[in-house]
């Protein structure tokens, strides 16, 4: 499948291939809605089914430990101080001081203004976009809402890029989307994306954040999912974790299902990243086997797939320590957020 | 004509709720004469594990309850036990094979030792506790505190309610919470207890009941970190100096197991067992 001739084309190009002509709201909406609609009831069952694997302790074992590698360690509150932040970079770094063997989350995630914080506090550890460390990762663009002007959220990307982050997780306008303004939606990923560009010409990269909680309709997560990575996505991420429902197992299996397809017409591999409401490893690992399931087990590394989470990384130690010492431990052993 | 006798499944009693073994085992209640009365949960590791958490979820409020509203939650239940009497002198005389007179005997000792606990709820402070005398001028007061989430081995032995009553009530007035594995041959008046405390004025997870075996539930919870204390009342058949050594990894307070017919007979000396004394320095401002 990958031998399509959409796999040769330039990204942008790809994308107007595929719809036809311009990214207008006509074009946008004929290709959109003729995607095959979702079966709400069989996706919802094959969400269930995959949730009810038993884990046996030496898979758990891996499980976790990548769980705690694929985590975007996230503080996103009106609250954040520098001091908070650094705690969280520290926590991130060395999720669990007693044990040196316990591999370092992917990223640290915070808003744009706390961007420089975090790079100054890891330092050297800064991943920078690579694999050898933690990266930092920033909401953008008027986040959680994204009612605000694009001028506006195009400065927000452009100051958090400048800050040193090395990934922008963006909001969708989900009013625009909503009202089938797609070709708006387009656009604005599309500009956003150019923000990412840095000096040097290299791009931070995309997460785009479709809010699934507010699109009402599974088919709606589908077409939403379509238009992100059409528009030059890195990643579709579910929720911002304001809104509930926030990441549900179902969402996030329409969602791989969109990257599978992607995959084989095109060649091309997009991250997925549900975020919000991932609070215990029992449900972390759930995710795993959706992931390794639908769209492969190669898409289980920090640059394709990624848990947005603050409270589920204590829960995930407390299990580590559980597996490491033979018994229960409890929450004063861990750190409180 | 012969109507088909109903027998009642018995499930745990873990933050309010009644759910089922997460194991989904069961095994089956046995009268003294070894007819079958009920099946009941038999719990596991991972029941004891979520009974933790849910007794540790409950502690702050039940702690910073009022030690006047603990004693009224706590006499409620004899209230409560009072009214249910019947079905726990039934379950007794099954289960323990005794007479009415001696099921009715042990039922009325249960709730006697209740109200006689909650009415230390609101009194034990001011015996524990104490103003020290100090060189300055400074308020220095010793204070009773509750230990946190404690483990209870039930006492094993004949008379069922009242020991389990024995040593759950002790724990409850300080405001410690409750995890307790019951009499594994006659866990009956156990879930009836349960009930009764689910439709009285206690909180979910202040007290968690565990049916099933101790000698596998009792390691777990002895070396459970988010366990603070560990009452060894009924562990006299187990293996119970390797439940002591491996509480104490974790500084759990430890009471050794008792036998004999006042096997955790009432006493202050219970509710100290699981307080931490608090001593706080205050100065003297001129009122």
């Amino acid at each position: 499948m990958t031998s399509s001739p959409l796999a040769t084309y330039q990204p942008d190009q790809r994308a107007l291939a595929l719809i036809g002509g311009e990214a207008t709201d006509a074009n946008l909406r004929r290709y959109l809605h003729g995607i095959p609609g979702i079966d709400a009831v069989g996706l919802e069952a094959r969400a269930a089914d995959l949730g009810t694997r038993s884990i046996k302790t030496s898979s758990k074992r891996w499980a976790i430990d990548t769980i705690i590698g694929l985590i975007d360690l996230t503080t996103l509150e009106g609250a954040d101080t520098p001091g908070k932040v650094r705690s969280l970079v520290a926590k991130a770094l060395i999720p669990d001081p007693k044990d040196p063997g316990c591999p370092r989350v992917a990223a640290v995630c915070v808003y744009g203004d706390m961007v420089g914080d975090a790079v100054t506090a890891l330092g050297s550890a800064h991943a920078a976009g690579g694999t050898d460390g933690v990266n930092v990762a920033a909401v953008a663009t008027a986040f959680p809402s994204g009612r605000a002007s694009l001028s506006v959220k195009l400065a927000d990307v452009r100051d958090a890029v400048t800050a040193g982050a090395d990934e922008i997780d963006m909001v969708i306008d989900r009013g625009a989307f909503l009202a089938g303004r797609f070709g708006q939606v387009y656009d604005e990923i599309v500009a956003v994306k150019e923000a990412c560009r840095r000096a040097d010409g290299t791009l931070a990269h995309l997460k785009v954040i479709l809010e699934t909680g507010e699109l009402n309709t599974y088919d709606n997560v589908r077409r939403a999912s379509w238009l992100a990575i059409l528009a030059g996505g890195d990643f579709i991420k579910t929720s911002t974790g304001k809104v509930a429902p926030a990441a549900t197992l179902p969402v996030t299996l329409s969602m791989l299902e969109v990257v599978r397809d992607w995959h084989r017409l095109t060649g091309v591999r997009i991250g997925v990243k549900p975020a919000g409401g991932i609070r215990t490893s029992k449900d972390a690992i759930k995710y795993l086997v959706t992931v390794a399931e639908t769209v492969g087990e190669e898409w289980l590394t920090p640059h394709l797939f990624r848990f947005g989470a603050s409270s589920l990384l204590n829960d995930v130690l407390l299990q580590r320590q559980k597996m490491t010492t033979g018994h229960y431990s409890g929450p004063d052993y861990v750190t409180i957020d | 004509m012969n109507r088909l006798a109903i027998p009642k499944t018995y499930k745990l009693y873990i933050g309010g709720k009644f759910p089922r073994s997460e194991s989904g085992r069961v095994y089956e209640v046995l009268s003294h004469q070894g007819d079958f009365l009920a099946n009941a949960a038999k719990g596991s590791r991972k029941d004891a594990r979520d009974a933790v958490v849910a007794a540790r979820s409950a502690l702050s409020g039940w702690a910073s309850a009022t030690a006047y509203n603990r004693g009224q939650v706590l006499y409620r239940i004899a209230e409560l036990l009072e009214g249910r009497r019947a079905q726990f002198v039934d379950e007794i005389e099954n289960s323990e094979g005794v007479t009415t007179a001696v099921a009715n005997a042990q039922v009325d000792e249960a709730i006697d030792r209740w109200v006689w606990y909650a009415g230390w709820a609101d009194k034990y402070v001011q015996v524990a506790g104490n103003a020290n005398p100090v060189a300055g001028p400074f308020f220095n007061l010793s204070v009773p505190e509750p230990t946190g989430v404690v483990a209870i081995i039930a006492p094993q032995g004949n008379e069922s309610l009242l020991g389990l009553v024995s040593a759950i009530a002790p724990a409850l007035v300080a405001g410690n919470t409750v995890v307790v594995v019951a009499n594994e041959n006659a866990p009956l008046s156990a879930i009836s207890l349960g009930e009764v405390l689910a439709t009285s004025d206690v909180p979910g997870g202040v007290v968690n009941i565990v049916t099933g075996s101790p000698a596998e539930i009792a390691p777990w919870l002895a070396s459970h970190a988010d366990v603070n204390a560990l009452d060894l009342v009924g562990a006299g058949d187990l293996d119970w100096v390797e439940l002591q050594i491996s509480a104490a990894e974790t500084l759990k307070r430890v009471l050794p197991p008792e036998s004999g017919a006042d096997a955790a007979a009432p006493a202050l000396s219970r509710i100290l067992a699981f307080t931490e004394l608090k001593t706080v320095w205050h100065t003297k401002a001129i009122l």
